[in-house]
């Protein structure tokens, strides 16, 4: 079976969740001996790891004929792709898209990122798109979220292959329920065309089945799973009297930072062994760091900035308790990692990933009061800890990618 | 003769109410009396008047033939005093028939056998005069909180003077035996063990309706039992009468038509003690670990299995001691309320039977929460900073102290009297 994937992250250069959930689902795919997956990402650097699948960079796709020598398009794309792959992909070429700007090998600069002509990337995404249609051999087209949704549908249209899209998010849990309508627009056609919808949630799939008006046998859920740590054994958790409850992600509306600092005020009113990080950054770190002064707990409570790569995995380490209060989320990874490293996880009960966990405390976000004696209880009992620390770490091992990467394929299989 | 003998556990815990740590050291009430008094609303509605009010009426039309034993634990009667008394009356009512026995348990239901032996013995008391007072007479045999036993907890009670205990068919323990004789204790042979028919009391629990039972079919699997085989124990939960098995599924309708088919094939009906009394044992049974009513495997994990129950029952038991040492009446009866089995099985990961918790987690949280309160309040009666034995010393002569006094004053007089006689 090959499948032609669309993305729009890929690790190691990654923004968000979505990188990380294409990475471990092609991962957990590639386990399938029959499975070939040619993965399509705006801007590769090169340092993608490449060994179970093939990455194709849609910026060194010619979508207009251009004349070049074989040793200049060597010299210019060599260390991402084969010229020989330029040439015969540049027989692809069926349409006129001069008016798209392109270089001077006919491809087009993407940015590879979240710019604001975002929705200019999207539709020469789309370009490309059909240029691979058109030169390519494949049995089923995969969108990853609504970045790559007319993509795969004008690919589609193309080859008449089905498609399946995973929905990682919605604009509902980005927004709080002020959509953007050209996003909605673009999500709500990508979901119309597809054959298949999957959903990272059951809550997502709640919400494109009432949102979107989508037909509820068309939606499948296949939650995410977590790649297993590497270097595990470095992370070692020595016991502290001081105790220390970490948040951790965006300093966003969507994640619910203000609710964390009111039960951290709660908490503190009651022990003072205990200490609070917020980790990160977002649009609404200053008012976080104004909400503590104002609660006077400035002496207990921490913001770090932004942390990176293995700095992440080392204080989630630290931790004695990972909290994620988020307001609406369609996964979230980031508890499933904290588990990992035999760190107790306090979620919301509207974040995807509840829906899988069983030794973590779920409390709804707006519900202070329980969040601060979920707190208080890891922090004051040992045996609580122990046990959410023990037994999560048990769970989230259980947790693999090759089992969604299973779903999915019954899923490719259902619409072939 | 085969006896066949019935005997019904009620039980039902206070519910905790949602109790967070800030307010630990402010509020000292701990239940949620809305939760519990609907709770037993319902159930005393749907099961309890109806199943006794069949009860009864299996007695009278069986001329005392049909006879039976209850189980009701003293937090339980407690309730129904406050929130049903006329479920109280009712059962008064049954006990003049004489077709009733009560037994004896721990009076809050609680895992002391297991914990806390002092304990056991007082509230297996308690609860015993709770029982005599209110029905007229002190039971002699005994079914322990969740039908828990060991060789330990037998020798127990038969210190206590009981003569009968009811255990479960645990596989491990009977082995090929056949739970239909009567067993004693492995080195207390006074002691007689009633082991329940596991199969037969869960056909009518939990399989009735999905078996299509009747009381006919029921009886004749009963009488093709082996011939010697003289004691058939059938223990189950009285809401199975009306809840487990709603009425509609003719639950009741069953029961009342038992006594006739049994007498049909001529098997009777009989008391617990009445059996430990008619019948010999048949040999003795050893049970070193405590074993339960609970699952499959008969043992203790649905209360002690994770960290968490062990370190709430631990926390709870380790005041014991001192908590029998204070007066204060609220503070003893939050200890009784605290004791039951019910707290430790919601924090159950696997099997948190009957929980009002979302979680095995929250459970042992809330729980925590009041218990840290209850610790506070402990302390507070007395300083932590003296030993309990110093303590009981301590206690002993302030108890005694006016005793003391008086005989001191006597002994005064005496002298004084003798001092004057001297000087004259």
């Amino acid at each position: 079976m090959k499948a032609l994937m669309f993305g729009w992250e890929f690790p190691p250069h990654i923004l968000g969740g979505l990188g990380t959930a294409s990475y471990g689902l092609t991962k957990g795919m590639a386990m399938q001996e029959d499975m070939k997956i040619t993965f399509v990402i705006p801007k590769p650097h090169g340092d993608e790891d490449q060994s179970f699948l093939k990455i194709i960079g849609a910026c060194n796709v010619p979508v207009v004929w251009k004349e070049n020598s074989w040793d200049y398009v060597n010299q210019r794309v060599g260390s991402q792709m084969h010229p020989d792959e330029y040439f015969w992909l540049r027989d692809g070429i069926k349409y006129d898209f001069t008016r798209i700007y392109t270089n001077d090998l006919g491809c087009i600069d993407f940015s590879g990122r979240y710019p604001d002509n975002l929705i200019e990337e999207i539709s020469n995404y789309e370009a490309v798109a059909s240029v691979l249609a058109h030169q390519m051999d494949f049995d089923i087209i995969h969108s990853h979220d609504w970045l790559t949704y007319p993509a795969g549908v004008f690919a589609k249209q193309i080859s008449g292959k089905p498609l399946v899209i995973h929905v990682h998010a919605t604009d509902f849990d980005r927004s709080r329920g002020q959509v953007n309508p050209t996003v909605y627009g673009i999500e709500k056609r990508g979901m119309d065309a597809a054959d298949h919808i999957m959903t990272v949630s059951e809550l997502t799939r709640k919400i494109v089945i009432e949102k979107y008006f989508q037909d509820p046998r068309k939606v499948t859920t296949v939650h995410n799973a977590v790649e297993p740590l590497p270097h595990i054994d470095s992370f070692i958790k020595t016991p502290h009297k001081t105790k220390i409850v970490t948040f951790l992600g965006r300093i966003t509306m969507q994640k619910g930072p203000e609710y964390f600092v009111e039960a951290a005020y709660h908490v503190l009113q009651k022990t003072k062994d205990v200490r609070f990080v917020m980790a990160g950054s977002g649009d609404m770190m200053n008012a976080m760091i104004d909400l503590v002064a104002k609660r006077g707990i400035a002496d207990r409570f921490h913001f770090t900035g932004f942390l990176k790569g293995n700095q992440v995995h080392e204080m989630l380490a630290v931790s004695d308790a990972y909290i994620m209060p988020s307001v609406s989320e369609p996964f979230g990874i980031s508890p499933l990692e904290a588990m990992q490293v035999g760190t107790p996880t306090i979620i919301s009960k509207q974040s995807g990933c509840a829906e899988i966990l069983t030794h973590a405390i779920k409390t709804d976000y707006w519900d202070i009061d329980a969040m601060a004696d979920a707190i208080y209880s890891i922090v004051k009992n040992p045996a609580m800890f122990e046990s959410l620390s023990k037994l999560g770490l048990d769970e989230v091992n259980n947790i693999r990618w090759q089992d969604a990467g299973l779903k999915v394929r019954a899923i490719y299989e259902s619409v072939m | 003769m085969r006896n066949i003998c019935f005997y019904f556990q009620i039980h039902l815990p206070f519910r905790l109410k949602r109790y967070r740590f800030f307010e630990i050291g402010k509020d000292h009430y701990y239940y949620d009396d809305f939760q519990t008094g609907d709770r037993i609303r319902n159930v005393v509605e749907q099961s309890y008047l109806t199943a006794n009010r069949t009860i009864a009426e299996m007695i009278r039309s069986s001329n005392g033939k049909f006879r039976c034993a209850f189980s009701i634990s003293g937090v339980t009667l407690e309730q129904l005093e406050q929130y049903a008394p006329e479920v109280i009356d009712s059962f008064k009512e049954l006990a003049k028939t004489g077709s009733v026995e009560f037994l004896a348990e721990p009076y809050a239901h609680s895992l002391s056998s297991v914990f806390d032996a002092t304990e056991f013995e007082r509230q297996v008391k308690m609860h015993t005069d709770k029982i005599e007072a209110l029905f007229g007479k002190r039971p002699t045999a005994l079914f322990n909180a969740e039908l828990i036993y060991s060789d330990e907890i037998g020798e127990l009670v038969s210190k206590m003077g009981y003569k009968t205990i009811m255990i479960d068919e645990a596989k491990h323990v009977l082995g090929w035996k056949s739970p239909n004789y009567v067993y004693s204790h492995s080195y207390a042979p006074k002691l007689k063990l009633l082991v329940r028919n596991h199969k037969l009391s869960d056909d009518i629990a939990f399989r009735f309706s999905s078996l299509s039972l009747s009381a006919e079919n029921f009886i004749s699997w009963i009488s093709n039992l082996p011939e010697d085989e003289n004691v058939i124990n059938l223990g189950m939960g009285y809401e199975v009468f009306g809840i487990t098995q709603p009425a509609y599924t003719g639950i009741f309708e069953f029961m009342k038509a038992l006594p006739y088919h049994a007498m049909e094939q001529k098997i009777s009906f009989a008391l617990p003690s009445e059996i430990t009394k008619k019948n010999e044992s048949a040999g003795a049974l050893s049970v070193p670990y405590p074993i339960s009513w609970v699952g499959n495997d008969k043992d203790m994990t649905p209360w002690t299995g994770n960290d968490l129950q062990q370190e709430a029952l631990n926390k709870l038991y380790a005041v014991g001691e001192r908590v029998r040492m204070c007066s204060d009446k609220p503070l003893l009866l939050d200890w009784l309320i605290l004791q039951s089995t019910d707290h430790f099985r919601y924090m159950s990961h696997k099997d948190p039977y009957g929980t009002n918790y979302e979680s095995a987690y929250e459970a042992f949280t809330n729980y925590m929460n009041i218990l840290a309160d209850f610790l506070e309040r402990v302390d507070s009666q007395y300083p932590s900073s003296i030993e309990n034995e110093e303590l009981n010393e301590l206690l002993k002569t302030i108890n005694q102290q006016e005793s003391e006094i008086e005989r001191l004053e006597d002994e005064v007089k005496k002298l004084k009297v003798r001092k004057a006689k001297k000087e004259e």
